[in-house]
């Protein structure tokens, strides 16, 4: 890692050859490894160090963007003469409301050296003992096991310099018989707390139930939902509609909503950027800090988080959600997403049901139809048939086409425990309960 | 360059490596993006790095950094032979890579116009005039545009005497038009969904292409799809998909399932596995008779194109399915080796600090006889679908669900009516098979996808699909209520 100093000192070069300019930089510094294992073994093991420079430079309202991981005297010349080229041959900028100013930001916490140190061997050593236990067990073991620290530094011009590091640990197990599978996962900035051997005891029990499935109809069925698929949910809701730039462009689901009450009264979902319950970085992208927003409160639909631009075209104070300006097309998006837990345990929720599914897991989610959020995907991983409260037998895996809007209108009860897990997309991590839905549209059966 | 590489390899063979490679990158993007006639992005990237990967008592270790320094490459390849004895507490079979690969040479994407020597200025134009064009259209809401030009350098070791040099262009561009009403939001694209087309080429294809001329048209049939009717509900019928559909269909429901180490289950537990397991080579009726995919590294403007492989192995061409045969798969030398074949050269990673995985090249579709006139109107009801709006297929690549942003009623050899939020599904080989005509060269285009997703840490690969409208029958249409 650089350390403060260092990324500061960085920075400060950066912009001593932006001479008068005013100027931003955004450092990314990761050191990240990771272990992957497929029948049985490690397959697949690697480490990588990089760090990234973006610098956004302003001529009056002209902006030019350069992007960097040449740290040396003339890699940093050079990304300073590319923005200011691109600066200069951009048209003026109406939208942009110019560099942000100094602010004070919260102390979070979400690094751990142990996590940051931790080694090929020790990971090799959980991943061996688990695959030695499904080797036995005449299974399958496959899945990940990462860990990593990261450090982003942001600083401007008019005196912001917002630093954070942090850890990150993540793993992932997918255990496979001839015809079932179960998977698991648990992620998070302390390593330690990731109970990786009793995720390696679930997966194995699923991938056990799950032998022998049965084909049933599509159609619509109660559901209970595990945490991984709820994630799903609202990573979907997110990426599709949480943001303002979604909302001024009348794409997002939240278009005609806001204020309205258009999911159950148990549906509570907020964005916090710095509780140490997700995985908490304290600005955004920009150096503007996080605040909590609530999105949803008791099913009524509060409104989307906000960037600086999208707040001053919509009169609005910013939430510090930017992206990186590369990204700036996407326009704000929640990244420490978190949703209520309820008062059911899982087994209650399994006990409540006279016919349903209970579902493990969605894979391959696309979107259908922007403005319902509908959403077609398949299960993976385990889908048991529920009757009269219980578990009856593994069904095979259904596709599903279904408004996810109208499926958290349909929530019956929510899990009392909530996961944490990191986003298959990295870098954002969402605590999320277990779910059960009253109707659910299955639209498919596979081979 | 060579005496950094060299140092590495001779490290790691001195440290008890059995085989070690090294790849030294240099990547130069630069971008452009234009929504509603404001430059949001004007970037330009660059990234230069290295990755060492040694193979240690026949399991693997990788380390990678940004740092080219002698110092840096003896921590990062003994970093790499550290990782590898890790692998080997929990190993499987050693790692056999067949033959050596002794590559030597240099190779350089043809390209008529260097797009680097093109002007900011002149970039900037071509999508501030499409931007213009779109404007014109009463009722679009969101305009995007953009242009991306990539060129990257690539050295590339082992400890078997390999040593080449590549340099790979890549130019892509495209523009969306949204229009958005009653709860609607619709969106055309050109060339291609999903941002752009891109190819392995100059500015030439951007010339071609003709952004601005085709923007309007674009914005027309956005605000049009708003009022059009809807794709009929949940039916069975006959679909002509546009060479653009045709693309993805191939590169889900074909490129991804022949991956070998998809097959082997070394994706097990994020991408999945695949239907195409090993007794079916040779053996599997995948598609009908007129059914033929090939997978090559050589055909022009495929961004699968290249000199060699990430493992040093040649660009080919390898037979994938033959009139409706499954013959054949994208491999690397530890995979071929599992079957006693030879790679066909199909290891890529997307940067330096990330491994080769087996990715696919180009996987197209040969063309077939039929000009498109002639199969719409030798089609007496069925929907035409084209570009694609969204994509879904299950863990084994069978059961898939496409929308495209536009669609045509056939009816009695003749395009109907506009059709709105077409969706079509199917089982992957039964969708194949049904498959009765493929247009003719002429309509045949080399599509590139350049966000094509794999492994952990994740990927992103560039590839090419080259493909001409054809016709299915019997498929399932229609699943969402409108």
């Amino acid at each position: 890692m650089l350390g403060r100093k260092k990324a500061g000192d960085i920075c400060k070069e950066v912009f001593r050859r932006a001479k008068n300019d005013p100027a931003e930089v955004l450092l990314f510094s990761e050191a990240q490894n990771l272990t992957r294992f497929a029948n049985n073994h490690i397959h697949q093991n690697v480490a990588e160090r990089n760090v990234t420079l973006i610098m956004r430079l302003l001529r009056g309202k002209r902006i030019g963007l350069a992007t960097t991981n040449r740290l040396d005297a003339e890699g940093l010349d050079r990304l300073v003469e590319r923005a200011r080229a691109n600066a200069e041959v951009s048209p003026e900028d109406p939208d942009y409301p110019g560099l942000p100013e100094p602010a004070d930001y919260p102390a979070v916490q979400g690094f751990d050296q142990h996590t940051a140190d931790y080694s090929p061997q020790d990971r090799a050593k959980a991943v061996g003992e688990l695959c030695r236990q499904t080797l036995e067990k005449g299974l399958n073991g496959s899945g990940l096991f990462s860990t990593g620290a990261s450090e982003i530094a942001i600083a401007n011009t008019r005196g912001v310099f917002a630093y954070h590091v942090s850890s990150n640990a993540d793993f992932q197990i997918l255990v496979a018989a001839e015809d079932s599978s179960g998977r698991e996962q648990g992620s998070g900035w302390q390593v330690s707390k990731i109970p990786v051997e009793s995720l390696g005891q679930l997966a194995i029990k699923k991938a056990q139930d799950g032998k022998n499935p049965r084909n049933i109809n599509s159609g619509e069925y109660t559901v209970v939902l595990t945490p991984y698929a709820t994630e799903d949910i609202l990573n979907m809701l997110n990426y599709y509609g949480m943001g303002a730039q979604a909302v001024l462009e009348a794409r997002s689901w939240m278009c005609d909503r806001i204020g309205e009450k258009v999911m159950s009264d148990l549906v509570d979902i907020w964005d916090d950027g710095v509780d140490s319950a997700g995985v908490p970085t304290p600005f955004d992208f920009e150096g503007v800090p996080k605040r909590r927003v609530n999105i949803v409160e008791k099913g009524v639909v509060k409104g989307p988080v906000f960037d600086r631009i999208t707040a001053t075209k919509m009169g609005e104070d910013t939430t510090g959600h930017a992206l990186p300006p590369t990204m700036r097309s996407f326009g704000p998006i929640a990244t420490n997403l978190f949703m209520s837990s309820g008062a059911s345990s899982a087994e209650e929720m399994i006990k409540s049901t006279k016919r349903g599914l209970y579902i493990s897991r969605f894979w391959y989610t696309r979107l259908v139809h922007p403005r319902d959020c509908v959403i077609t995907g398949m299960t993976r991983d385990g889908v048991f048939l529920i009757e009269n409260g219980e578990l009856t037998y593994p069904v095979k895996d259904l596709r599903f086409t279904q408004s996810y809007v109208e499926a958290l209108a349909e929530v019956e009860s929510v899990s009392n425990e909530t996961r944490l897990l990191m986003s298959e997309f990295g870098g954002q991590a969402t605590r999320v309960p277990g779910l059960k839905i009253s109707k659910f549209t299955f639209t498919g059966l596979t081979v | 360059m060579q005496t950094l590489m060299s140092r590495a390899l001779d490290l790691a063979q001195s440290h008890g490596a059995q085989y070690a490679d090294i790849r030294l990158v240099e990547n130069r993007t630069e971008s452009m993006q234009v929504k509603n006639g404001v430059v949001e992005s004007l970037n330009f990237s660059d990234s230069m790095g290295f990755g060492v990967r040694v193979l240690v008592n026949g399991a693997w270790g990788f380390s990678s950094s940004l740092y080219l320094t002698e110092e840096e490459i003896d921590r990062v390849t003994k970093q790499a032979m550290e990782i590898g004895r890790a692998s080997g507490l929990v190993h499987g079979e050693k790692v056999d890579l067949g033959p050596p690969v002794a590559s030597r040479g240099t190779y350089l994407t043809p390209v008529a116009i260097d797009p680097f020597t093109i002007s900011l200025e002149e970039r900037l134009g071509v999508l501030l005039a499409a931007d213009a064009e779109m404007a014109r259209v009463q009722g679009v809401r969101v305009r995007q545009s953009n242009l991306v030009i990539i060129r990257e350098k690539k050295w590339f070791a082992n400890t078997e005497s390999a040593y080449t040099e590549q340099t790979i262009i890549e130019t892509g561009g495209g523009i969306v038009a949204t229009a958005v009403g009653d709860g609607e939001v619709q969106s055309r694209s050109y060339p291609n969904s999903f941002g752009r087309q891109q190819v392995t080429g100059g500015w030439e294809v951007v010339l071609k292409w003709d952004l601005p001329g085709n923007s309007e048209r674009i914005g027309r049939e956005a605000v049009a799809l708003l009022s059009a009717e809807p794709c009929p509900a949940d039916t069975t019928t006959t679909v002509i998909l546009g060479g653009d559909q045709v693309a993805l269909q191939v590169h889900e429901s074909c490129g991804h399932p022949i991956e070998l180490d998809r097959v082997f289950g070394s994706e097990a537990a994020y991408a999945g596995t695949s239907f195409l397991t090993t007794e079916k080579l040779g053996s599997f009726r995948y598609g009908s008779e007129v059914v033929n995919i090939t997978a090559d590294s050589v055909r022009p403007l495929g961004l699968g194109t290249f000199g060699w492989d990430d493992e040093g192995v040649p660009a080919q061409s390898t037979p994938i399915v033959q009139n409706g045969d499954f013959v054949g798969y994208l491999m690397s030398r530890e995979t071929a080796s599992k079957l006693s074949m030879a790679s066909n050269g199909c290891m890529r990673a997307s940067s330096w600090n990330r491994i080769p995985l087996i990715r696919m090249t180009n996987v197209s579709l040969e063309p077939g006889e039929w000009d498109l006139e002639d199969l719409i109107a030798d089609t007496d009801q069925g929907i035409y679908m084209m570009t694609n709006r969204s994509w879904s297929i299950d863990d084994r690549r069978y059961n898939f669900q496409f929308g495209t942003e536009m669609g045509y009623e056939i009816s009695k050899g003749k395009l109907g009516r506009m059709l709105r939020n077409c969706t079509y599904t199917g089982i992957t080989p039964e969708f194949w098979n049904s498959c009765d005509a493929i247009c003719n060269q002429v309509h045949w285009t080399m599509w590139g996808t350049p966000n094509c997703g794999k492994g952990q840490p994740s990927q992103i690969a560039h590839t090419g699909h080259g493909a001409a409208p054809a016709r299915f029958r019997n498929v399932r249409v229609g699943v969402y209520r409108q």
